[in-house]
């Protein structure tokens, strides 16, 4: 094993475990955004894509990388704009609500 | 240099998305956190363009152009009830994306001839689990869109089969590990990907989708990890490491509510429990007593405490704004009004708190099982709108039931319950449900929406 593979390694333990900490605490309120923005964030692969699709290497690598920045690009709008979707109507939920209680001292 | 810039870029990147998924531990932080990660991408993304391997900008613009059209739809259009379908739909194309990143990789490695075994296991696994999860998604959403039967599909030594496939996957993966140079099999690993995500999803019926897109969520994740390995990119890893972390804890969370091992999960041997036939074993016995809207009205109206619990039902039917309508009308009267939500209510992990937040329903009124299980004892009302399995009584008591284990919601111990159902017909499940026999149990039947509605007008009168 390399040292790079070793550090590799490392990080994906590590950020594995980061992972389980923040994600545990989400709530289940709000389980569908969360799989909506680790869907929107796994769409940095697009990274990856654009180095595939603008390398020239072959006219394979460039077909493959097109699509590839296509699908990924196609995650990261939609994603986060679904995701931003979403969490705006929690917050619609409450700031309706204190609207609400507003009119009702009002009244 | 250049190259350290880039490299920065993805660990700003990376603290940022990890930041936004912390902030996802509140409502009213999240919308901010993932605004800071959409920047975060910019980052990455921005960053990227600078890469020294990079010659040519046509392709890359062409492939995001097209990318962004199809993705805006995805994002705006896509009503809240498609959620689950348009999940396992954006599973495929991240999934193909590491798929057709890994295969180029190999292609561009191959022709400098300078595939090491380290990178070959990476890309081994990328592959395999990328043409897995692509079509697995596609089987998904097919069930879910209902362009597929969503019942099961099952032929003899299935497991027997999908295994021995999986393992063909797996030798595969370990002779390209020793002979890189193997194209053929390369190619091979590939297709047995493709066939093992068809047959892995086949044989799971509709009820069961909140735990295959989870877990479809997982193995996107590995897919990504295995790129990060495969090109030595950092900020790969990590995303995919969380990704792969969300999709295990929702599976986890999912098939608790479901009463399947994880081991099961794991696998995906799920579903394939013969279910119909012990179903009508355990069929309840008695009659349901129906009771009329203007009745069913006046209880609620006069009721201290109601709590409503929310099915698949009521998504259907697109009943949430009758929903939301009743509940503001009984509140004036000064009714309490709850929501109690099933884990498993929806067609995905946290569905209906999306469905019924859609509808303007505040959060603070959505309460999981877990903390209004013990809130049912005090509580007049039960209304029961298009749940039926989560509800089940044979969960608890009765041994044959395919359901027997699920937690359920604890509905029987309020004073009394109505149930709005459609017709007389058994579950998603096909069980027979004994709590609507119950001597407490009203049922309305009728269409959810309707139903609701009149509720609603009724209730205004009394």
């Amino acid at each position: 094993m390399t040292s790079t593979a070793v550090i590799q390694l490392f990080v994906f333990v590590l950020a594995g475990f980061v992972g389980f900490q923040a994600i545990t605490r989400v709530p289940p309120l709000l389980h569908t955004p969360l799989m909506a923005a680790t869907n929107a964030i796994s769409g940095i692969s697009l990274v990856a894509s654009i180095v595939l699709a603008g390398a020239n290497q072959s006219v394979l690598s460039t077909v493959l990388g097109t699509i590839a920045v296509g699908c990924a690009m196609a995650n990261v709008v939609g994603g986060f704009l679904i995701t931003d979707r979403m969490l705006a109507m929690f917050d619609k939920a409450k700031a309706a609500k204190q609207e609400e209680r507003a009119s009702a001292k009002v009244h | 240099m250049i190259d350290i810039f880039i490299q920065l870029a993805y660990l700003l990147a990376s603290v940022l998305f990890i930041f936004a998924l912390r902030s996802l531990s509140r409502p009213d932080t999240a919308r901010r956190g993932m605004q800071l990660a959409a920047f975060g991408m910019l980052i990455a993304v921005a960053a990227t363009l600078l890469h020294t391997r990079i010659v040519t900008y046509e392709w890359i613009l062409i492939g995001a152009a097209v990318g962004a059209l199809i993705g805006y739809p995805l994002g705006m259009w896509v009503p809240m009830t498609a959620m689950p379908q348009r999940i396992a739909f954006s599973h495929a194309f991240g999934a193909l994306a590491a798929t057709l990143v890994g295969i180029g990789e190999y292609a561009h490695l191959y022709h400098e001839q300078s595939l090491t075994r380290g990178v070959m296991t990476a890309l081994g696994f990328e592959v395999l689990l990328g043409a897995l999860t692509v079509t697995g998604s596609l089987m998904a959403f097919g069930k879910l869109q209902e362009l597929l039967p969503g019942r099961p599909i099952t032929f003899p030594f299935q497991n027997f089969f999908n295994l021995a496939l999986f393992g063909l996957g797996v030798a595969g993966l370990i002779w390209v590990v020793l002979f890189p140079y193997d194209v053929w099999v390369f190619g091979l690993i590939c297709v047995i990907g493709l066939l093992v995500g068809i047959l892995i999803v086949m044989p799971i019926g509709g009820a069961d989708m909140p735990v295959v897109v989870s877990l479809l969520n997982a193995y996107a994740g590995l897919a990504a990890v295995a790129t990060g390995f495969a090109l030595d990119n950092n900020v790969l890893i990590v995303v995919g490491a969380l990704d792969g972390a969300s999709g295990f804890i929702l599976s986890v969370a999912m098939s608790k509510a479901m009463n399947r091992s994880f081991a099961n999960v794991l696998f995906g041997a799920f579903g394939s429990a013969g279910g119909a036939d012990e179903a009508a074993a355990s069929g309840a016995s008695g009659e349901m007593t129906a009771i009329q809207v203007d009745d069913a009205a006046l209880r609620l109206a006069f009721a201290n405490r109601v709590i409503i619990v929310p099915g698949y039902g009521l998504a259907v039917a697109q009943a949430q704004h009758q929903a939301r309508e009743l509940v503001d009308l009984l509140e004036k009267r000064g009714v309490d009004v709850r929501f109690a939500i099933h884990p498993v209510a929806g067609r995905m992990p946290g569905h209906m708190n999306v469905l019924l937040a859609e509808a303007g329903i505040s959060y603070d009124k959505l309460i999981d099982m877990e903390d209004i299980n013990e809130r049912f004892a005090g509580t007049d009302v039960a209304l029961v709108v298009g749940a039926n399995d989560v509800v089940n009584p044979a969960a608890r008591t009765n041994k044959s039931s395919p359901i027997y284990g699920m937690p359920i919601l604890n509905v029987s111990e309020a004073t009394s319950v109505i149930v709005l159902k459609r017709g007389k017909g058994a579950g998603f499940s096909g069980v027979e449900n004994d709590l609507f026999v119950a001597p407490k149990t009203s049922m309305l039947f009728g269409d959810a929406k309707q139903s609701l509605m009149q509720l609603g007008a009724e209730v205004k009168l009394a």
